[in-house]
């Protein structure tokens, strides 16, 4: 497949470039597109979102509210902070314009006149880079009054986020837009009635409105047939943890893991076994090393597989790998980035980090698995927003998949009693 | 008082509120802009001590629990002084696997302060942050705001002692 989104031309993100190579052109087709028309096109392509729920884009674009006496906003979601996604921040750095384009054409498809790109504080050189492609798209028409010499005008601002793993979250991402705590909101009201500044809203992730162009330029059809057909298109996967070359690739959907990591990210290091693999960021199900044969990078096939696509960060771990530990501090994340409003997600997350820890140290108990079971289950599904469920769902999947390294931890009674 | 485009100096004679003030006024002064705003004020200032909240406050026309609030919520803001250099490993996930520990401890040792304090000269300040979504260059610390990936114990270290080495400024 040609790279689609991350094209290997150079100074790509430079606009000159980006236009030499057929940038902005299905802009001005969109223009002369009826909105209803493309809205119709990206539904028909399939294309679902790439920011881990895996919701269909056009669906998505369909609950905005044709007419509205408020104005209407797109957020653009480049909070990225799953632990092991970086994809994002390549479209930033490599391919600016194309997420520009996307954006505004979402815009045109849906009426909207101001568009937000929300992205990570962290991410500092990154809003720099944006900053700079966003005021040459102004210099070239591309935003602003009148675009391209058609009655439509949207504006683009590039926001900066400061450290809030929540905020990608897309109601506490309005939230904190609006120069607020990032706490997520309670839904309905959904963001489509009731969104940013209580307008209707729409929250994209960078990398589904980067398709966007793409979709245009091959038609729906053709696009669809691009991966699976059930979640097509392409797909930055992430590859970090044991490999030889770690990185960002983009692949059709639907490329076996093992593939993934033997093929494009080099292999284990030092020619390991693996033992465990995370396949979409930190909040995916662990799947088992040896579990891995006919699981392919696709929402289906991960679905079935118990896990998930989520954001596609794969993080895979060789056989030397302390899993306790790794989940221990997967949970220290969640209990740090916990906002606090959910009484199960704020006391749980800790009290899970509490006994992962006892673990870790050797001194749990055997009856603390079914124990911190418990506090995940309690925690899944009770909480306005699905960091709560985020949390719960590793540590649940950790021990259903690897109760043994739990048991093994547990100290037995004779060692106990002689240790002391 | 809160600042106006033809606002004087502030009473302390600090020139850096002017610089604050001129990111105020370019937001108009909006309340929902509080988040630029203190960013643009830690970045003037290093650090967001309370004098400097309760300007903002009064500056955006926003009650001070809000502006505390807010600067409280986000990991980004510091409302403590920070060293002359930082730096700020990553503790994300991927780090971790690839060793995140062992640089933190050598690191600790070596400033002979725990992450998220600074050192008694005031030179160094550790931060621990979460992941800083460089998780290709695993473990990765940020020093001086300059991603530095593949860092060893031994590599994190000698930039550490590079720093403790530089002769301290003489003050103007």
């Amino acid at each position: 497949m040609e790279p689609l989104l991350l094209p290997p031309i150079p100074d790509y993100h430079r606009i000159d470039v980006y236009e030499a190579h057929g940038g902005y052109a299905m802009l001005r087709k969109a223009l002369g597109m009826n909105p209803a028309e493309i809205t119709s096109e990206v539904k028909a392509s399939n294309l679902r979102g790439r920011g881990g729920a895996c919701f269909p884009t056009g669906l998505k674009w369909s609950f905005m509210p044709r007419e509205s006496a408020k104005p209407k906003y797109l957020c653009v979601n480049g909070d990225e902070s799953e632990p092991g996604t970086f994809k994002d921040r390549q479209i930033f750095e490599f391919n600016p314009h194309q997420l520009i384009e996307g954006t505004i054409i979402a815009c045109y498809a849906m009426g909207i006149t101001a568009a937000y790109l929300y992205v990570r504080g962290e991410y500092k050189r990154w809003i720099d880079m944006m900053h700079a492609a966003v005021d040459e798209a102004y210099a070239h028409g591309y935003i602003g009054k009148n675009i391209l010499g058609s009655p439509f005008s949207t504006e683009f601002t590039v926001h900066r986020g400061a450290g809030a793993y929540i905020c990608g979250e897309e109601s506490s991402l309005m939230n904190s837009l609006e120069g607020e705590r990032g706490y997520p909101r309670v839904k309905p009201p959904f963001p489509a009635q009731n969104g940013l500044w209580g307008c209707p809203t729409t929250i994209n992730n960078v990398e589904t409105l980067a398709n966007v162009p793409v979709i245009l330029r091959l038609g729906a059809a053709a696009y669809g047939k691009i991966g699976t057909a059930r979640h097509p298109g392409p797909l930055l996967v992430g590859v970090s943890g044991h490999v030889n070359t770690p990185g960002v690739f983009e692949l059709p959907t639907g490329v076996p893991l093992l593939d993934i990591i033997t093929k494009y990210a080099g292999g284990v290091r030092g020619n390991k076994r693996i033992k465990a693999v995370i396949p979409g960021g930190s909040s995916t199900m662990i799947l088992r090393g040896t579990a891995l044969d006919g699981v392919c990078m696709d929402a289906e096939s991960l679905k079935t597989a118990g896990s998930s696509v989520g954001t596609a960060g794969m993080i895979v771990m060789d056989e030397d790998t302390d899993l306790l530990k790794v989940i221990w501090r997967i949970t220290k994340f969640y209990h740090h980035e916990s906002c606090g409003q959910c009484t199960p997600c704020r006391e749980g997350t800790g009290w899970m980090e509490k006994i992962l820890k006892r673990f870790v140290d050797g001194d749990a108990a055997q009856s603390d698995i079914d124990l911190l079971l418990d506090v995940a289950n309690n925690i899944e599904g009770n909480t306005i927003c699905a960091l709560g469920d985020a949390a719960a769902w590793p540590v649940q999947s950790m021990i259903k998949t690897f109760r043994e390294e739990f048991e093994r931890r547990v100290p037995s009674p004779t060692a106990a009693a002689t240790g002391t | 008082m809160p600042p106006t485009t033809t606002q004087k100096q502030h009473p302390s004679g600090d020139n850096r509120f002017k610089l604050l003030d001129r990111v105020i006024t370019k937001h108009q002064g909006r309340g929902d802009a509080l988040i630029e705003v203190l960013h643009a004020a830690q970045g003037i200032f290093g650090f967001l001590e309370n004098d400097l909240l309760i300007y903002v406050a009064r500056a955006l026309k926003l009650p001070l629990s809000r502006v505390y609030g807010v600067a409280t919520f986000y990991h980004f803001f510091t409302l403590k002084p920070k060293g002359k250099h930082t730096l700020v490993l990553c503790t994300g996930t991927a780090c971790y696997v690839k060793g995140a520990a062992h640089l933190q401890h050598a690191v600790e040792e070596c400033c002979k302060v725990k992450f998220g304090e600074t050192t008694p000269d005031d030179k160094i300040s550790l931060v621990s942050a979460r992941c800083v979504g460089s998780c290709g260059l695993a473990p990765v610390a940020v020093l001086d705001n300059q991603v530095a990936g593949k860092l060893t114990p031994q590599s994190a270290v000698d930039r550490i002692k590079a720093w403790q080495q530089q002769p301290d400024e003489v003050p103007a």
